[in-house]
């Protein structure tokens, strides 16, 4: 049974590495979902969050593979209830009263306002931005954007920490 | 020149030959082109010190470097250029990561300045390499250079092995830094030898104590990691019979009491039938390749599963391990050894030896002994081994030829068996064991080729008389791309589509090549044929007509469950 899995890969800085932790995937035959790469909270190292849905056999299989590339530091597999996920969606609606009700009703933050459009930013599940442009869409959605997902893991502290801790101790 | 040069300024080009004499190169296989002239230019001044050889196709570079990794346990180098040379090493690339096997290749690249341009003789070798490499990078800089070829040995040979590709740019080639080498023997985000997790030992020591019918699966692991002894020890004091993988073979020597035959699709009749009646399975250094397993869902149906190997993302990929133990064999199995009860398995040994005699009677005898009319492919592998005292080391192509010989060859030392496993790259033959020689000079080196797998690298017999390479080519030829016409004979009707060989004249082909050569046609002939090969000093091509359509047996059918095993 397919089943949504955050995977967050945390890696050296190198060139080519997107395409080699996504070509584990697709070499199977898993979907991306959603896909954010930055920096992540310790200086130099990547933080990959990567949104699939999968069977849990195959997700401990991928994770693996993952992490034997040589530039990978380590990958973590979580459900979602293990974390809290966000995305922001960014939409430019044509103005009308219409639109200036739901954004006041479903307490829409406005970024900026133009005299025939305006454009509206909502924070929080994949599902609660797509609600929002459902409701949108009849009043004239000119664009519609997601940022993709970002994950925080609900356990303490992120792993990586104690795993470079680890590795540093063998040294 | 300029007097930089002369302290520890090096041109790129030259630092990359440092580099290699740094991690103790002496041989190297290349072929030269536009981008990689530079390389070659310094080249030039290292005559004295490393041996270049120039090949005939940069596939071969590739499979001769193979042959003389797996011969000699060091890591095998390439030189080649930029596009076509480059992507002309892939196939090798490839059969090296699937077959684990230490290769550092350089490749030229573009001028910095032009990458991305579509310039003369661009490919863009890092994506094109991302999936045949262990790892890979691109050089632009020369300062550079050094810390990438330190990197790049040590990803090839740390662990488990595999081939790297360090793509150099041609200004970074010709720019000058200065010289500095150091050893890598560390790196933050890869850790190739996993701590030992003494708790799996345990339990896998329980599980072996108190199995009555356990089995022990050989991979390369043990030849890669040169645990040879250790894995004597181990089946010594268990009692335990052995089989082998392809690539496993002669990690124990063929006529060791315990060992009870190579498994797999074309493997022997007894491990692969009592497959079903094990209660536990100890693989060792392998990773359960469907033509191993058959269908994995039956493999060891009614056996636990203890499953030692270094790369952790070989458990439970195939077969599920009921005790994953992740590490170096080399250092897992003294401390396993160390807590099994001393104990002895006759009759369950017995029994596969009954098997074997099963197998002997309807296969064994009538290919090493035939009374056909014409010479078979096993009495002309067995005949060769026995000439050179099971000692030489064996190198085959792919096809009927690798399987009878892989079988009927004897072996009593380590790395004495040199075959394309994971991919089954036809044509590997020739270079690798071209390869081989000149990785152990000291041993003889005898390859099995057919006659389509002879030609998809004959070329390499230039490069045989022009670098004087002793080894003794033995082609086995049936006329037919024999492994595929057996296929349809046995499931697509004997509908011989595009399998029968017109072959050319190989006598003339070794003639042009200056190499010695005779060719067997009668059974009569072929045991003086052998002493006058073996005799020979020199390069040497035997070709042996043997029957047209002869199979290989035993045979698991694609899809069949080992125990499945057909004798016929
Ligand atoms: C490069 C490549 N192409 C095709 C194949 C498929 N293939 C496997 S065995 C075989 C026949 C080999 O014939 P030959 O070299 O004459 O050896 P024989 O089987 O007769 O011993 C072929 C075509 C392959 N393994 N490799």
């Amino acid at each position: 049974m397919n089943k949504e899995y955050i995977i967050t890969v945390f890696s050296e800085n190198k060139v080519g590495l997107l395409g080699e932790i996504t070509a584990v995937l697709t070499q199977r035959s898993i979907n991306i979902e959603s896909l954010t790469v930055s920096e992540s909270a310790l200086q130099g190292i990547h933080k990959f969050t990567i949104i699939v849905s999968t069977e849990s056999e195959q997700i401990e299989k991928a994770a693996k593979q993952i992490e034997k590339i040589i530039d990978v530091l380590k990958a973590f597999v979580y459900t979602q209830d293990e974390v809290v996920q966000q995305e922001i969606a960014l939409y430019k609606v044509t103005r009308s009263t219409n639109v200036e009700k739901l954004v006041r009703d479903h307490h829409v933050r406005i970024l900026e306002i133009f005299d025939d459009y305006i454009i509206l930013e909502k924070t929080g599940h994949k599902q609660d931005t797509q609600a929002l442009f459902e409701l949108l869409k009849p009043y004239g959605v000119q664009q519609f954007v997601r940022s993709g997902q970002v994950a925080i893991i609900k356990s303490k502290h992120e792993l990586l920490d104690e795993y470079l801790e680890s590795i540093n101790k063998n040294i | 020149m300029n007097n930089q040069d002369n302290n520890n300024y090096f041109s790129g080009s030259k630092a990359v030959i440092e580099s290699f004499l740094a991690e103790g190169v002496d041989t190297i296989f290349g072929y030269p082109g536009g981008t990689i002239m530079p390389v070659y230019d310094a080249l030039y001044d290292y005559r004295d010190r490393v041996n270049h050889i120039l090949v005939r196709h940069e596939q071969c570079a590739v499979h001769s470097a193979q042959g003389y990794a797996r011969a000699s346990g060091k890591t095998g180098v390439c030189i080649v250029t930029s596009g076509p040379g480059a992507t002309n090493t892939v196939t090798g690339l490839a059969d090296a990561l699937l077959d684990s096997t230490p290769i550092v290749l350089i490749s030229g690249q573009v001028a910095s300045g032009a990458l991305g341009t579509d310039a003369f003789q661009e490919t863009n070798f890092i994506q094109i390499t991302q999936a045949v490499t262990k790892w890979n990078c691109q050089v632009k800089r020369a300062a550079d250079i050094p810390a990438a070829i330190a990197k790049a040995f040590y990803i090839a040979q740390s662990g488990r092995p595999g081939p790297v590709v360090v793509d150099i740019t041609k200004d970074a080639q010709m720019e000058l830094a200065e010289f500095h080498y150091e050893k890598v023997n560390f790196i933050r985000s890869y850790h190739p030898y996993p701590v030992l997790d003494k708790e799996k030992i345990a339990e896998a020591a329980k599980l072996i104590n108190l199995s009555n019918r356990p089995l022990v699966l050989v991979g390369q692991g043990v030849v890669l990691g040169e645990a040879g002894e250790e894995l004597k020890a181990f089946l010594e004091k268990s009692g335990i019979p052995a089989a082998s993988t392809l690539l496993g073979l002669s990690a124990l020597p063929t006529n060791h009491p315990q060992y009870v035959g190579m498994l797999g699709m074309h493997g022997n009749y007894a491990p692969n039938v009592k497959n079903k009646d094990c209660d536990l399975l100890i693989a060792i250094g392998m990773r359960f390749d469907d033509r191993v397993t058959g269908t994995p869902e039956t493999f060891g149906k009614n056996a636990k599963i203890i499953h030692l190997d270094i790369d952790p993302s070989e458990i439970n990929k195939i077969i599920y391990a009921d005790v994953p133990v992740i590490g170096d064999v080399k250092e897992s199995l003294p401390v396993l050894t160390e807590l099994l009860a001393q104990k002895h398995h006759k009759d369950w040994i017995a029994e596969f030896k009954a098997c074997y005699n099963i197998e002997y009677n309807a296969i064994i005898e009538p290919s090493i002994h035939p009374t056909s009319p014409q010479v078979r492919m096993g009495e002309v592998v067995s005949g060769v081994s026995k000439a050179y005292n099971d000692d030489a080391i064996m190198v085959t192509d792919v096809g009927q030829q690798q399987m009878v010989a892989a079988r009927f060859f004897g072996y009593t030392r380590p790395r004495s068996i040199i075959t394309s496993g994971g991919l089954g790259t036809m044509g590997f033959g020739l270079p690798a064991a071209i390869g081989a020689k000149l990785g152990c000079p000291e041993r003889e080196v005898c390859l099995f080729v057919g006659d389509g797998g002879l030609q998809m690298s004959i070329q390499e017999f230039g490069t045989i008389f022009q670098s004087d390479i002793h080894v003794k080519v033995i082609l086995l030829n049936n006329s037919f791309l024999g492994m595929v016409r057996q296929w349809q004979e046995l499931f697509f009707d004997k509908r011989y589509s595009f399998t029968e060989m017109i072959n050319p004249d190989f006598g003339l082909i070794a003639q042009a090549n200056r190499i010695a050569y005779q060719c067997v046609e009668e059974r009569a002939d072929l045991e003086e044929a052998i002493k006058k090969m073996k005799a020979h000093k020199g390069a040497y091509l035997l070709e042996v007509r043997v029957e047209k359509e002869e199979n290989v047996f035993p045979m698991v059918q694609a899809g069949a469950s080992v125990e499945d095993v057909r004798l016929e």
